[in-house]
């Protein structure tokens, strides 16, 4: 009986510590199922549910990403560029026929994959860091960078991916199933997973939430600023990488409009899931949540019929704005 | 004998300002405690207290930026309760804020006019204000050109301009809260000439600060508060401020600084040689020995933090560095700290601590290598560490887990003490280490210092509180504008011979 007291008295003290904020995204997601099974019997079908999460893996695994630049004080508007430009150089590599097994073709196309993003996230880490430009104006000019190459590359049509022996071979990546579950789903799990492994319980994440905490504090107590920094964005260029890698066997092809936008989207998810903004907080589960709700309420506006999905851009914009709000009156309370 | 409590004649008696009962409580916890206090226009009044005695609640209440929870406050004795603090200045009462707020990016005209412009039409009259701050500074005494922006001016510099900003409205009372905290000597004289100047028109000041002569110097009347309670009202001319200290603190305080066992002449273990950090110190150099504790005295600006910087890898410096003998050169703070040197900063708040992370983070950041156990960081060590340096320093907190923001000043600096200790440093440089501290941490604090040296560690103390590094250190360097000017030890130990070094020039030769 003692113990009871004792566990529920334990639990009624964690009760109270619980940080909303942390909680607010998982009670929206909650609540948005339960509005969808309203409008629509269809929208909590279980195919459906896990189509949705499939469709929401390239945001997801982008954000997480996003989530360490941004709790550093960063901000990174070319992922979506980079994702037109590393989809477009992986598709050039396989189809250039340089190895022949298509086994090894994509092996290599992925090792290349990861190499470009890495590099791609490195020159903006470098810019921001020992260039010592802004964020938002070294990665608005990346952004333009990566996406002229890509319509260069494609001479502004599409990149498609021609060899039939490779194409069947890599289908699966994105389509395939295990135990009745999307692949992409997995590579959600498995990129947070690490991704927060990293953030909550290693030294370089503590590192990381330091920097975007206060610079100068961090600065003072021997972490290497910079470096810390440039590794966030090497780490949301690998993260872009493993995004085109379930990106390309979707539609097998790329163009000058790949990826348009979805910087904002991965923003909007970080933010959404309980990330601030000026950093020093990051929520790696918080943002998974965040790109489930944005696809989740796209989703359910297709399967409803009251709002027309054409509205679909400004409803995700009313999100972000209400998810601040939110969060803003939270902090007033606690 | 003493003055009657009947209500005031009419005839001009009637006191400026008279609060009554004055209480206020956040939430369950009282802050203030039935105040009664009476302002004389013409007067001095000094408010003095440890931190959390209530002065700046006191302060922001009278000042209308908070609403008292009970009590009265008459002005000429009328009733009044301010709606905020426009109301309080529309009645006169303004206050100098402890912080400097003015916008860095903005002229100094600009500043003092900031959300008052003068306009003609749609079109603000820079002259006009040009003119009008240029006068409102002169006024006070001081001489700065209204079109530079505020960001280059120094602290002190721009201390003048928040005055001459705040008493640019019709005044009757002017609050001054801890004006000094972060001023020289010399600048806290000018200061205190600015406020006897302000008394002599017939305005009636309030004055909180922690330092006691001043206190003596330029009050009339001495307030205490201590846990919130006024604990006596007294003429200035009465009390000593070893009598204020020890109404402050409710207790003996004559021993401020601990004894120390006079050291032996030992082993040198940093030596630094034409040290120079570009444009602020030149050609410096230095010797400290093992279980010393030296003092660096200057005014603010003279380049003693900076040189600090410098030599710690924190800032690019040129020069020689060796440490027990050894050559070394860090072009980085990581590499000072695994050679075994600490620096804590001046500024606690902005660069020593994240206010918005719990203390076990703040604790454990400079040495979370010392925490990873497979790639992890270990929380129950950490927790660990925690208790430990509450235990050691002090650290007095109601719960663990609070934020290092919600700690008392002093209770922040143990948390940066205990933070840096965990490197095991074998040399302490400390910026500044009572900076906004009550007399009761800055004992402690003291005696933390004076315990690391008796332990063999060798600790270096910038500070511009010439009592503290007297009483504190075996010797004292003294820097002038980025020059080491001079040595005091022993029988010269003397504040005289510091100023006359700080400022190069000789007292009396100024009169």
């Amino acid at each position: 009986m003692t113990e009871t007291a004792a566990a529920t008295a334990k639990a009624r003290r964690s009760w109270k510590d619980v940080d909303l904020r942390a909680v607010a995204p998982f009670v929206a997601l909650a609540l948005l199922l339960v509005l969808g099974a309203f409008a629509n019997p269809n929208f909590i079908s279980v195919d459906n549910l896990l189509n949705v999460l499939t469709r929401s893996a390239f945001i997801a695994i982008i954000a997480v990403g996003a989530t360490f630049v941004i709790s550093a004080g960063g901000l990174d508007l070319s992922v979506g560029s980079m994702v037109a430009f590393v989809a477009s150089l992986t598709i050039l590599f396989m189809n250039s026929g340089a190895i022949s097994d298509p086994t090894m073709t994509i092996v290599a196309a992925a090792v290349l994959a990861i190499a470009i993003g890495a590099a791609c996230g490195l020159a903006n880490g470098l810019i921001t860091t020992v260039g010592r430009i802004e964020p938002f104006i070294a990665t608005l000019g990346t952004m333009g960078i990566y996406r002229g190459l890509t319509t260069w590359l494609s001479q502004g049509g599409a990149i498609t991916l021609r060899n039939p022996e490779v194409q069947s071979l890599y289908r699966p990546i994105y389509f395939g199933e295990i135990f009745g579950v999307p692949f992409p789903i997995y590579v959600i799990v498995i990129t947070a997973a690490i991704g927060a492994f990293v953030l909550y319980r290693t030294r370089y994440g503590r590192h990381v939430v330091a920097v975007g905490s206060n610079e100068d504090v961090a600065h003072y107590s021997g972490i290497p600023v910079s470096r810390v920094r440039t590794l966030t964005y090497v780490i949301q260029g690998l993260c872009v990488a493993v995004a085109c890698l379930i990106y390309i066997p979707r539609l097998g092809s790329t163009s000058a409009t790949t990826g348009l936008m979805w910087e904002l989207q991965a923003i909007t998810a970080v933010v959404v899931g309980g990330t601030a903004l000026r950093g020093g907080v990051g929520r790696i589960w918080g943002t998974v949540c965040g790109a489930f709700i944005l696809e989740i309420v796209g989703n359910i506006m297709l399967l409803s019929n009251f709002v027309s999905e054409y509205l679909l851009g400004a409803i995700q914009g009313a999100i972000i704005i209400i998810a601040m709000l939110v969060q803003r009156s939270l902090v007033r309370k606690s | 004998m003493s003055s009657v409590s009947t209500p005031a004649p009419v005839d001009g008696v009637v006191p400026l300002l008279k609060v009554a009962g004055l209480s206020k409580s956040f939430g369950p916890v009282q802050v203030l405690k039935g105040i009664d206090l009476t302002v004389e226009a013409g007067q001095v009044h000094a408010i003095i207290g440890e931190n959390g005695a209530g002065k700046s609640t006191l302060m922001k209440i009278l000042s209308g930026h908070l609403q008292p929870t009970d009590g009265t406050t008459r002005i000429d004795g009328q009733p009044v309760v301010f709606s905020g603090p426009v109301d309080a200045e529309h009645r006169g009462i303004v206050l100098v804020h402890q912080e400097i707020l003015l916008a860095p990016d903005l002229t100094v005209a600009q500043n003092v006019y900031l959300g008052r412009e003068i306009a003609k039409g749609l079109v603000v009259d820079d002259k006009a204000m040009n003119e009008g701050a240029r006068r409102a500074i002169r006024e006070l005494g001081g001489d700065i050109d209204p079109t530079v922006t505020v960001g280059r001016l120094s602290i002190a510099q721009r201390q003048l301009v928040q005055i001459a900003r705040s008493l640019l409205v019709p005044h009757r009372l002017v609050i001054f809260d801890e004006p000094t905290a972060s001023l020289t000597p010399v600048e806290t004289e000018a200061l205190l000439k600015v406020i006897a100047d302000i008394r002599a028109r017939g305005t009636a000041v309030l004055y909180i600060s922690h330092r006691l002569p001043e206190v003596k110097h330029i009050a009339d009347k001495v307030t205490v508060l201590r846990d919130g309670r006024l604990v006596t009202t007294r003429d200035a001319s009465g009390v000593e401020p070893v009598d204020m200290a020890r109404l402050m603190v409710g207790r003996d305080v004559a021993k401020l600084y601990p004894d120390r066992a006079a050291a032996g002449v030992r082993e040198i273990v940093l030596e630094v040689e034409d040290m120079s950090v570009p444009g602020y110190a030149e050609h410096a150099s230095f010797q400290l020995r093992k279980g010393e504790i030296l003092g660096f005295a200057g005014l603010v600006g003279a380049g003693r933090t900076e040189l600090m910087e410098g030599m710690a890898g924190l800032r690019p410096a040129r020069g020689t560095v060796r440490l027990a003998g050894k050559p070394v050169s860090f072009t980085n703070v990581h590499d000072s700290m695994k050679a075994g040197i600490a620096y804590l900063s001046e500024d606690r708040k902005g660069k020593g601590l994240l206010l918005a992370k719990d203390l076990k983070v703040n604790l454990t950041l400079a040495s979370l290598g010392r925490f990873v156990r497979w790639w992890q960081v270990d929380r129950t060590l950490e927790r660990e560490a925690l208790d430990k340096a509450i235990a050691e320093f002090d650290i007095r907190t109601g719960r663990k887990d609070l934020l290092a923001g919600q700690l008392s000043g002093g209770n922040q600096q143990k948390l940066l003490l205990a933070k840096m200790m965990m490197l095991d440093p074998s040399i302490i440089i400390i910026d500044e280490p009572t900076r906004g501290i009550d007399i009761g941490t800055k004992e402690q604090i003291y005696k933390f210092i004076a315990g690391l040296a008796a332990e063999g560690r060798s600790i270096i103390v910038v500070s511009s509180e010439m009592p503290e590094l007297i009483g504190l250190c075996d010797r004292i360097l003294v820097m002038r504008t980025g020059h080491i000017v001079g040595e005091v030890a022993g029988d010269h130990m003397n504040e005289n011979e510091i100023v006359v070094l700080a400022t190069g020039v000789q007292a009396g030769e100024a009169a």
